[in-house]
């Protein structure tokens, strides 16, 4: 087995230098060396997208992709979602609103994936939403309330972006 | 206005938004971690185990102390066989845990484990429930002569009679695949040992906290004080969650063992392999039918893949009783033949799984509805219409006592609703363009919130039920709710503040309910069976009503009338039609600190309760449009509508969610998701790329309506609701198949309805498909 290797991890706009194994996912690093446990992981083969981040603003599922890969890359995770103040993101409030979560281990996967989408094109269709949102998995919900949560969101970044 | 009946936002969901949820593997990270050495064959016998030097690994050897986990049933037809928490001598299905290793993180203990082999001597494994019922069949355990480990029998002596009676006998014979309940979060325990009280705290992802900690007492000789158990965030569980797994004791043997903290995150394929599946059953029914449709008797051959084990601690008799009992479902008919199996065969173990059973058994008596009806020449809601319960109580054939429901008026509603004139005529015109839609209706009742009577007619040694609730409210007005039910995803936490604060006259978020963990809150039975919100609902009201009439008595003390004047609303005890009140807080606070003013409430504001219902029926009809592709074998849905009646509703929005997440998995009953063994016992589908859960892009919009029969059988008046959505949607969905193929004749569907499988059946029927 590899070494332990030192290296620095931007996430959230915050800088987390950690020592960790080559072979580490970055899911893995995020959990246990940067105490990021927001993450969650579901499958750790790439289906599930519960361990959704965003690496240089595109949704990524970190089970995939090893820690020591993110260097440099500014890496968001869901934790980093609400303002400063602690306000819910848009995504977050509607999610809470249309009861877009049940167990809520998918959630913040779901979020990452379409916070991701929405602030590249906040003017998707709803069959665009749709077509994104059936990369991930959600056991409880049936999706619905998902779809929903995302299309409210997404007009109300809609509104932020022209105001 | 009361806050029952509003779509009160979850107060369980702002910590799972920002990533505060805590689940199990949140906590772990610095414990050591275990990892399972599993079979790679389904039966066999072990001739060694090599362990790499100075590895830390153990072997049943060094558990000989320990007792296998073997539940009861109290029934001379009942066979019981033993899981032993790692294998002993044989291996019994692929995936069974035959050593374990402890490394110090888990990348490590994967390494070690890699280089653990263990030579096992491989035997033919019986892997088809027909095939471990043949004769001459190898038989799984020594104690199960034929593979049968429970058999329900019975026949009413008019049987015979009504067949011969008979207009029409319809035999149908329906196939479920097999089923994960596959959570989002895998299973998982974190054992953390106090060298202090040499007590272990077991955090694991379970939805029965006390019956975890009783079971792992007893099979590892243990006080039960010595433990506790706590079950944090749970990432969904659907019944998978609350059997006793030979891991979570193990987890603790090794805590015990060791004096250190141990932990066990399950990866994806190990939840496949090893945690429990359902639904792998095949159901032979015989209708004897009037000419007019009416349904005079039913003859069933029910037979349930139980695979190794027997669940603890429901047992394997779970899904084979449940038929049996319950196949009638919402019809009214009075003679009743039924042989129900429960068969071993060298696979996962069967453990119940939303709707238990009842998928299958509505599937069964939906589609022989729809047969019947074709061959009658009746129309298909028509033959429901003459055979549907429509007077209360009802007894069933099998003794099953029905409360009030809308068995009649929720179909007729959903008759309705669904535009059925608008629909024949959209069919006929798409099928001359050789488009193929089907409309698909099911109508059942969903048995919950029964307590003990229900669980002890089934003969369990172990009889689950009651709920015992702590209401308490603190010096400062604020209430502390402890149930021993145990919420993993459901929103019940919301639910009860609801009920309390209309008991109370107090807010909702005033209110805390404190669950999942056997140090805080009284012995219960967790979440299960649609259960929590009739059972633990209830006696939370109950509990409630009481702290409310101490309350009262209080305030009628401090404010000199009599205790019946004061009514408690807005946070405040008010005497009716005056100005005078007292905040609730204050009442509260004089309750603890000025205690000997009050000697009828005794020192503080806490009071318990205890609930042990009979059970309820809520009941649904569900409408599925499918369109099918005759050159794919594809099905889409197009529309989906439920009307469901399940009483009072106490949160609308959580009962829409738990009946869109049930249909949900209805659906991927009946169209996608199946556990595929080989014939040698090989898990075929031991990930998310072949078992496949449906996404955002199969599921359509679920249109909900709901009627609300006020249930005398409960407290509450609520019914449960947490199994409807997926006992009622693949009768549905497969009715809806075979009404787009009626121009072919195909009635043979077995779920799940994957594409292979309609083209199969196309070709039988002399269409040729493309591919």
């Amino acid at each position: 087995m590899a070494e332990s290797r030192t290296f620095t991890l931007n996430i959230n706009g915050k800088a987390h230098t950690v020592n960790a194994a080559p072979r580490k996912s970055l899911a893995d690093v995020l959990r246990e060396d940067c105490g990021l446990t927001g993450t969650h992981v579901g499958c750790e083969h790439g289906v599930c997208g519960a361990c959704t981040v965003l690496v240089d603003g595109k949704p990524v599922r970190s089970c995939l992709m090893f820690g020591v890969q993110a260097e440099g890359a500014e890496i968001r995770t869901v934790e980093g979602l609400a303002a400063a103040d602690g306000s819910l993101h848009p995504l977050q409030q509607a999610f809470w609103e249309h009861h877009g979560l049940q167990c809520g281990f998918c959630t913040p996967g779901f979020l990452m994936l379409a916070v991701g989408a929405l602030e590249e094109n906040p003017d998707m269709s709803d069959d665009d939403i749709r077509d994104l949102l059936s990369s991930n998995l959600c056991r409880c919900t049936g999706y619905q309330n998902i779809v929903k949560s995302v299309r409210v969101a997404a007009a109300q970044m809609r509104g932020q972006a022209r105001s | 206005m009361t806050w029952i009946g509003r779509r009160l936002r979850r107060f369980e969901d702002p910590a799972l938004l920002l990533g505060r949820g805590s689940f199990v593997a949140d906590r772990s990270s610095t414990a050591a971690a275990v990892k399972f050495v599993r079979s790679p064959v389904a039966a066999g016998t072990i001739l060694g185990i090599d362990i790499p030097d100075g590895a830390s690994v153990f072997t049943a050897r060094d558990l000989a102390g320990t007792k296998p986990i073997r539940p009861i049933l109290e029934r001379p037809d009942y066979r019981a066989v033993g899981q032993p928490l790692l294998a002993v001598d044989r291996v019994v299905h692929t995936g069974q845990a035959v050593a374990v290793v402890v490394g110090r993180d888990q990348a490590d203990a994967e390494d070690l484990a890699e280089q653990v082999y263990v030579d096992i001597d491989p035997s033919a494994a019986v892997v088809d429930v027909d095939a471990a019922l043949a004769e001459g069949a190898r038989q799984v355990h020594a104690e199960a002569p034929g593979n049968v480990l429970v058999e329900g029998r019975m026949k009413t002596p008019g049987l015979d009679q009504a067949f011969a009676e008979a207009a029409a006998v319809v035999a149908i014979t329906l196939r479920s695949g097999r089923q994960s309940a596959a959570p989002m979060e895998p299973r998982g325990g974190l054992a953390e040992f106090d060298p202090a009280s040499g007590r272990v705290t077991l955090t694991a992802s379970v939805q029965m906290p006390h019956m975890l900690r009783t079971g792992i007492a007893d099979v590892l000789g243990m006080r039960e004080t010595d433990l506790r158990v706590v079950a944090p965030d749970v990432g969904g569980g659907f019944g998978q969650k609350m059997s006793l797994f030979p891991e979570y004791a193990v987890l603790v043997w090794l805590a015990r063992h060791l004096r250190r903290d141990v932990a066990w995150i399950e990866d994806r394929r190990e939840n496949f392999l090893a945690a429990s599946h359902s639904r792998d059953q095949v159901f032979g029914v015989k209708g004897a039918f009037a000419a007019d449709g009416r349904l005079l008797g039913i003859d069933a051959d029910l037979r349930s893949n139980v695979g190794a084990f027997s669940c603890y601690p429901v047992t394997c008799g779970v899904e084979p009783l449940m038929a049996f009992a319950e196949l009638p479902g919402p019809y009214d008919f009075a003679e009743y033949g039924v042989r129900s199996r429960g068969v071993t065969t060298n696979t996962c173990m069967m453990a119940p799984y939303r709707g238990v059973s009842r998928p299958m058994l509505t599937l069964t008596m939906e589609r022989l509805m729809d047969v019947a009806a074709r061959r009658l020449g009746i129309d298909p809601w028509d033959i429901r219409r003459r055979n549907l319960i429509k007077h209360f109580p009802h007894k069933s054939p099998t003794g099953l006592v029905y409360d009030p429901a809308t068995y009649l008026e929720a179909m007729e509603a959903a008759e309705q609703r669904i535009g059925l004139g608008e629909f024949r005529a959209r069919q006929k015109r798409l099928r001359d363009e050789g488009r193929y839609i089907g409309l698909g209706v099911s109508v059942f009742s969903e048995r919950s919130g029964y307590g003990t009577p229900a669980f002890a007619a089934r003969k369990m040694q172990i009889v689950p039920g009651y709920e015992n609730v702590d209401c308490t409210m603190d010096p400062s007005g604020y209430v502390d709710v402890r149930i021993g039910a145990s919420p993993h995803g459901q929103g019940l936490k919301t639910a009860l503040a609801q009920l309390v604060a209309d008991e109370l006259g107090i807010s909702p978020e005033h209110v805390r309910v404190i669950s999942g963990d056997t140090d805080a809150t009284p012995y219960g039975w967790g979440t299960f069976a649609s259960r929590s919100m009739v059972i633990a609902g209830g006696a939370t009201k109950l509990a409630a009503t009481k702290l409310a009439d101490k309350i009262r008595l209080v305030a009628a003390t401090l404010l000199e009338v009599e205790p019946e004047a004061i009514e408690l609303a807005d946070g405040l005890a008010r005497v009716r039609q005056t100005n005078r009140s007292l905040a609730i807080a204050d009442a509260a606070r004089a309750a603890y600190h000025q205690s000997y003013k009050f000697p009828a409430v005794g020192a503080g504001l806490r009071d318990t309760a205890l609930y042990d219902p009979g059970g309820t029926f809520s009941n649904a009809c569900h409408v599925a449009e499918v369109e099918v592709d005759i050159g794919t074998g594809g099905v889409s849905i197009s529309r989906f509508l439920v009307v469901e009646d399940a009483g009072v509703l106490i949160n609308p929005m959580i009962v829409d969610g738990q009946i869109a997440g049930g249909v949900a998995q209805g659906i991927a009953n009946a169209l996608y998701e199946e556990v595929v063994y080989d014939d040698a016992g090989n898990l075929l589908t031991a990930s998310f790329a072949d078992y496949l859960p449906p996404t955002a892009a199969e599921i359509p919009e679920i249109d909900i309506v709901h009627m609300e029969t006020i249930s005398p059988a409960t407290v509450t008046g609520a019914k449960g609701v947490g199994e409807g959505g997926a006992i009622g949607a693949p009768a549905a969905v497969l009715n809806a198949i075979s009404d787009a193929l009626s121009p072919f004749g195909i009635e043979a569907l077995e779920m799940p309805a994957t594409p292979d499988r309609i083209r199969d059946l196309l070709r039988k029927a002399g269409i040729s498909p493309h591919g």
